[in-house]
């Protein structure tokens, strides 16, 4: 009974002691390339497990006009700051083109026109950004999987490379520009479009004109913006930091679903 | 029956003391309880870096910047300093030094929450949310193998559902005293649980924890294309997240309030029953 003020003490002095290990600790432990490693395998069980639950063709939620948002957000790049880029935009997209190559059949070179001519695909849909916000938006666009058909895809085709027109870190090497890539699944999933109409109007330079991806069963940062060439390829190893995309290749998962 | 109030009303005879030991947890439940611990633990301070990085809640189907913000914690500039604060809806509190602006390696940040109670300490959405779904991996299946257990094992129908009497409404009342006396069960009384630990527990065990998990797993773009109902469920991914942030709370809550019960009812005996499964009970007769 008389050593309990002793014992509480004691009690104390461990509770704050091991408070403040496990506060550094952790840092220690984020910092650690093993325990990274670890923490990283859980982006696999993710995909698994959402690949397991989703059907293929299982459809992100549409909304309705009345569900929009009244401001949508702008996220990212939204002014791209190159020459090439502000003469594009100077001359309405006349002179932009699509470019579609690596692993394809037919390579293609595709006018924002020539993409309009591609029976289009509307939908509201709802944008989950990373950081935790959402708004809803309504995108008009090409289903990207026509235009892979156009192309034709070769044998050993696993991913498509979405290369894009603007620099979101400032690099000299270039390392800084935007680049995002998806499996074939969701390259196929009828709800991935080449957007370049955005709530009933060209799709806005804020937003990505005069193309933008739609992948809606995914995160934010994986809706490239500014499309300039899609790639097919089998690997994206060699790429930037051979993480599959700009946010990926410093520290965000692949496979956004989550 | 006795109730254990009335044990209190006898003056303490010493040293007529009986402590007998029986097991109180089984192997399952104790080790499901630690690696919860564990869990919950990392999920709630990897969950605030991941808050961090848009410190606004919203009720409703979408929500961003220009949304109207049912909580917000944000930061305010003055002329002289920037002063953090936390919007609850039409309350603003000022929490400058711990919400909104705190210190990080002793200067002074524009943060939601501080650095001491988020994973890594710095700023890291990408590191916070790796942790985060390692730790809600397996939170789940650590759920699953005590679901699974309690239910075959009859650990919920024997020691969790309470049974008649305790939930009398005198008898609720009673306990209810009991407890802001901290006057707690001895003898054979003690053996079980009291109603209100059972109330509690069947709360966070098939309310707060299951409510946690669904929202959030309506935060995923992904399963809310395979699981349309799960946002109508909580009426929108932004409210989902509203309600996942409110209900980590209320296990917060329900953690402090344990962790003092834990105390006072008896460290030592608590801590050695959830590790070793023994029990100490004093029998009638004796006190203190």
């Amino acid at each position: 009974m008389n050593r309990t003020p002793s014992r509480r003490k004691f009690l104390m002095g461990l509770a704050s002691g091991a408070g403040a290990l496990a506060l550094s600790g952790c840092d220690r432990l984020a910092q650690n390339a093993g325990v990274d490693a670890v923490l990283r395998h859980t982006e696999q069980l993710t995909l698994a497990g959402q690949r397991a639950i989703l059907s293929q063709r299982a459809l992100a939620r549409e909304f309705t006009e009345a569900d929009l948002s009244p401001v949508f957000r702008a996220n990212g790049t939204q002014m791209p700051d190159s020459n090439e880029y502000a003469r594009l935009l100077e001359g309405n997209f006349i002179d932009w083109r699509l470019q579609v190559d690596g692993l394809v059949q037919r390579p293609q070179s595709l006018s924002i026109g020539e993409l309009k001519r591609f029976p289009s695909r509307t939908q509201i849909t709802r944008h989950d950004c990373v950081e935790g916000w959402s708004a809803i938006g309504k995108w008009q666009g090409v289903p990207l999987a026509q235009i892979l058909d156009a192309a034709g895809l070769k044998p050993g085709a696993r991913y498509v490379l979405f290369h894009c027109a603007d620099d979101l870190e400032k690099a000299l090497d270039g390392s800084g520009r935007y680049y995002e890539s998806i499996d074939l699944i969701d390259a196929y999933h009828p709800q991935t479009i080449l957007a370049y109409g955005m709530n009933g109007k060209d799709l806005p330079v804020a937003h990505g004109a005069p193309l933008r991806l739609r992948v809606e069963r995914q995160l934010g940062y994986k809706q490239a913006k500014y499309l300039m060439r899609i790639e097919v390829v089998d690997s994206f190893e060699m790429l930037f930091g051979g993480k599959g995309g700009f946010w990926e290749d410093r520290g965000y998962e692949w496979y956004a679903g989550i | 029956m006795t109730t254990p109030s009335s044990l209190h009303q006898t003056e303490p005879t010493r040293p007529a003391e009986r402590r007998r030991f029986i097991r109180r947890h089984s192997k399952t439940v104790r080790a499901t309880h630690w690696l919860n611990v564990l869990c919950l633990s990392f999920l709630l301070l990897s969950g605030l870096q991941i808050f961090n990085a848009h410190p606004r809640l919203y009720w409703g189907k979408y929500g961003a910047d220009s949304d109207k913000a049912f909580i917000a914690i944000g930061v305010t500039q003055t002329e002289k300093a920037s002063r953090g604060f936390l919007q609850v809806g039409s309350l603003h509190i000022n929490t400058t030094g711990f919400l909104g602006v705190s210190k990080e390696d002793s200067s002074e940040t524009e943060r939601a929450f501080p650095s001491w109670l988020t994973i890594p300490s710095y700023h890291d959405l990408g590191a916070g949310r790796r942790w985060h779904f390692f730790f809600a991996w397996l939170l789940f299946l650590n759920g699953a193998v005590y679901l699974a257990h309690g239910l075959w094992r009859g650990h919920f129908r024997r020691d969790l559902l309470p049974n008649e009497g305790q939930l009398a409404p005198r008898h609720l009342w009673r306990e209810v005293l009991d407890h802001a006396r901290l006057r707690f069960a001895r003898g054979e009384e003690a053996r079980r649980y009291n109603a209100l630990q059972k109330l509690s527990y069947l709360v966070v065990v098939f309310g707060l924890l299951p409510l946690m998990v669904l929202t959030g797993l309506t935060m995923s773009p992904g399963l809310n294309a395979a699981f349309h109902f799960l946002p109508d469920l909580f009426g929108g991914r932004p409210s989902a997240r509203t309600i996942h942030f409110i209900t980590a709370f209320l296990l917060v809550s329900f953690v402090i309030v344990h962790v003092v019960m834990v105390l006072a009812s008896g460290l030592w005996n608590n801590l050695r029953s959830m590790v070793t499964g023994q029990y100490a009970i004093t029998d009638e007769g004796s006190d203190k």
